[in-house]
């Protein structure tokens, strides 16, 4: 009896010590959240200083974001941008993965680089943006040298451009995230039994055999990992577009993302349908949550 | 024990709650020691800082005038900043605390419709600060119309007027045309179809005529005779489309850039090297953006000229307002009185910072004088100018859609003339970014 009930009380501290993050979470993500969906289903925005709604809506803002199909050229801007900085990112990744990881290489100053790699995350992505537009505005320092050096006679309007900017928003995202990636997979490779590089060294394999036969098929979980969440991430990719076409998305829009419309509609307050956008993204995340969720789970199986 | 800690807690959160409520009842009959000031941008405060009797600037945000701080929040209007914070503070303005109550903002002309003639009141009427019509009978009426609302009481005051003119770089004008006499010049630029064909000519010269197309927009868009909505409505008035359709034909000729206002690029004309001919603005386009502080620009070599340009019109102008519910009336009534009726500031500010003020009479006088020459200007004396255009001024076709409609024209006219987009494309982007803004709006 008295045993049980110091059991109990110890059970107690495990409660209270959950209880800052659930105040947190429920304070800042939950009750957000709810919100959010309730708020999809009504018609509240301003007009100026006046007030319009909240008027329920039953599903018209939902109706509205398919019927205009603006929502699906904005997913494939958001997409194309994601892939093009994407793949590069995963292909250095992996390489300065192999390299600092390499046993038999052992370069010097390793730490050094993985930090100055990891720098550009540390900058604010607006300012990074900023400094961006800076430099490739149409009279800015790049083109100068362009010019100057004779690359270019006249200089080049990079924002006036669909794929000129399309690949700058890609460039800065490889740029930002790389080096986030990178330690990522490092950490894979590193968790991976040396033991298995040393046999495939004594059995003559070459090391590309021994990067694609080995080290990648091993590797698949984090990758699989680091694929999901960095889909994730750029679905939500806004502020490098937003700075660097000064919230337009130019030219006609082929640079706007999902996130960029759903902060259009935040212009007048129209917490309706850009809670409709929020719901229908929050759908689609989720489920590559959930897949991401399976793939550990089966690794963990495989095990 | 428990229990009494409880009475205790909730005791001590009354007491909070009475306690300041006590002090606001007893500050809210004299004068509040703390001025709020909202604005977007430094040139108000420059202005208050140089020519309000007694006020002693403590840092960039911070002054003082007698006792009473005075507290400066500046919100760049980018991306509708400025007004997204006015939205959210000014409905509330009434029960806030005495110290952060906003007592004075101001209002530009492209959304001071909006704050006037809102459902929620957020300014005080003129008269309800002690200001008298006769003390208003020297400033010009336009600046009395735009901010009269509907029931017409005058809810915000200007010192300055703001007609635009044609501004031009004299060195490009000898380049040119070997002259840089303003008649001449004007006989350049004297129609839209001269002042097309005059670009040909400085294009053949390297100089570009207007930095961006930009430049010409609110010259059209000051002589259009329908406003951009009508009953809920949107409406593209047939001038602007008219700028529209040269200012493509200017684009596509390669005698100017798509540029965007207040950009680097746009600016660069405002130096020798930016090889541009003119820019279209009022006084304070002349005064407080063309770097005329910093050695080696036009403005600073005194080396621009003004004329009449194609079309006369008008541009932007900045209004005081007082907050509703603000505990310093007698304090802004009096900067309003000092900034916008002292005959003696007023003329001050014309000589200090070229800038061109919002009093009749003084205008007239001074536009004889040439010791109002303007130093930017090499010495030109372009009051009479101003003047002339100050009469002509008429903002009836003014409403409260303007500044979404026209910042959205322009982004989505910049995909047509850099060849992105067809003009109907074009035009149902703009649709499309109107209805985003307004979703109250019918659009076809």
């Amino acid at each position: 009896m008295k045993n049980n009930r110091k059991a109990v009380s110890y059970n107690k501290w495990g409660y209270i010590f959950l209880i800052p993050f659930i105040v947190v979470y429920i304070i800042f993500q939950l009750i957000p959240l709810c919100t959010t969906i309730y708020n999809s289903f009504y018609e509240n925005f301003m007009s100026g200083l006046k007030q319009i709604g909240p008027n329920f809506a039953g599903l018209q803002n939902y109706a509205k974001l398919f019927s205009e199909g603006d929502i699906w050229v904005y997913l494939k801007n958001t997409m194309i941008m994601w892939i093009l900085g994407f793949v590069p990112q995963i292909v250095i990744s992996l390489l300065l993965g192999a390299w600092f990881s390499d046993t038999m290489l052992r370069l010097k100053g390793q730490r050094f680089f993985k930090t100055v790699i990891y720098l550009p995350n540390l900058i604010m992505a607006s300012a990074f943006a900023m400094l961006f537009f800076a430099l490739f505005s149409d009279g800015g320092p790049i083109n100068t040298i362009l010019v100057n050096i004779g690359i270019l006679k006249a200089p080049y309007r990079f924002f006036s451009h669909v794929w000129s900017t399309r690949a700058l928003v890609a460039f800065m995202n490889f740029l930002m995230w790389f080096g986030n990636t990178t330690i990522l997979l490092m950490a894979g490779m590193l968790g991976i039994d040396t033991s298995l590089f040393e046999s495939a060294e004594v059995d003559g394999a070459t090391s590309t055999q021994v990067f694609f036969r080995i080290t990648l098929p091993l590797l698949r979980p984090i990758l699989v990992y680091v694929m999901i969440t960095s889909l994730i991430g750029g679905l939500q990719m806004f502020d490098v577009p937003q700075i660097l076409t000064n919230g337009t998305g130019d030219p006609m829009r082929s640079s706007m993302t999902l996130i960029m419309y759903l902060n259009k509609h935040l212009f007048n307050k129209n917490f309706g349908m850009a809670g409709a956008l929020s719901v229908i993204l929050f759908i689609v995340t989720g489920i590559l949550s959930l897949i991401v969720f399976r793939f550990s789970g089966n690794s963990e199986k495989a095990r | 024990m428990k229990k009494r800690m409880m009475r205790l807690i909730s005791l001590a959160l009354v007491g909070a709650m009475i306690l300041p409520n006590a002090v606001v009842a007893d500050e809210a009959a004299e004068e509040g020691k703390v001025l709020n000031i909202q604005c977007w941008n430094e040139e108000f405060k420059s202005r208050l800082t140089d020519h309000y009797p007694g006020y002693e600037e403590v840092d960039a945000t911070h002054g003082k005038i007698g006792d009473v701080d005075v507290v400066w929040t500046i919100t760049p209007s980018d991306d509708n900043a400025y007004q997204n914070n006015l939205d959210s503070i000014l409905p509330g303005n009434e029960e806030a605390a005495a110290d952060d109550k906003v007592d004075l903002f101001l209002l530009e002309a492209d959304y001071a419709k909006k704050y006037v003639n809102s459902d929620v009141v957020v300014t005080e009427t003129i008269a309800d600060l002690g200001i008298t019509d006769e003390e208003l009978a020297n400033q010009f009426q336009y600046t009395k119309d735009i901010v009269t609302d509907a029931d017409g009481n005058l809810r915000g005051l200007s010192w300055q007027g703001c007609p635009g003119v044609l501004i031009y770089n004299r060195d490009a004008a000898m380049d040119v045309w070997g002259t840089e006499d303003p008649e001449q010049v004007q006989t350049m630029v004297a129609s839209w179809d001269t002042f097309n064909k005059t670009a040909e000519e400085l294009n053949a010269k390297g100089y570009k005529v207007v930095s961006t197309v930009n430049d010409t927009y609110r010259v059209y868009s000051d002589n259009a005779t329908t406003p951009w909505v009508i009953d809920g409505k949107l409406n593209i008035d047939d001038n602007i489309m008219k700028w529209v359709d040269d200012s493509k034909a200017l684009v596509d000729a390669g005698y100017t850039d798509t540029f965007d206002l207040w950009s680097d690029d746009w600016a660069k004309g405002f130096f020798p090297d930016g090889k541009v001919f003119c820019y279209f603005g009022p006084a304070w386009l002349i005064n407080f953006c063309m770097h005329a502080d910093e050695e080696g620009s036009i403005a600073n070599l005194g080396r621009w000229g003004a004329v009449e340009g194609p079309q006369g019109f008008s541009w932007g102008g900045t209004w005081i307002a007082a907050a509703k519910g603000t505990d310093n009336k007698e304090l802004v009534a009096d900067i309003m009185r000092k900034l916008t009726m002292d005959e003696t500031i007023m003329t001050d500010i014309v000589k200090d910072d070229s800038d061109f003020v919002n009093n009749k009479p003084a205008m007239e006088a001074a536009a004889e004088d040439d010791a109002y020459a303007f130093a930017v200007l090499g010495g030109q004396n372009p009051l009479g100018m101003f003047l002339a255009g100050a009469e002509k001024i008429d903002r009836s076709t003014m409403g409260d859609y303007d500044q979404g409609c026209t910042e959205e024209f322009q982004a989505a006219m910049k995909n047509y003339f850099d060849g992105n987009a067809s003009l109907d494309e074009a035009l149902d982007l703009f649709k499309k970014g109107v209805s985003e803004k307004y979703p109250e709006l019918t659009i076809e």
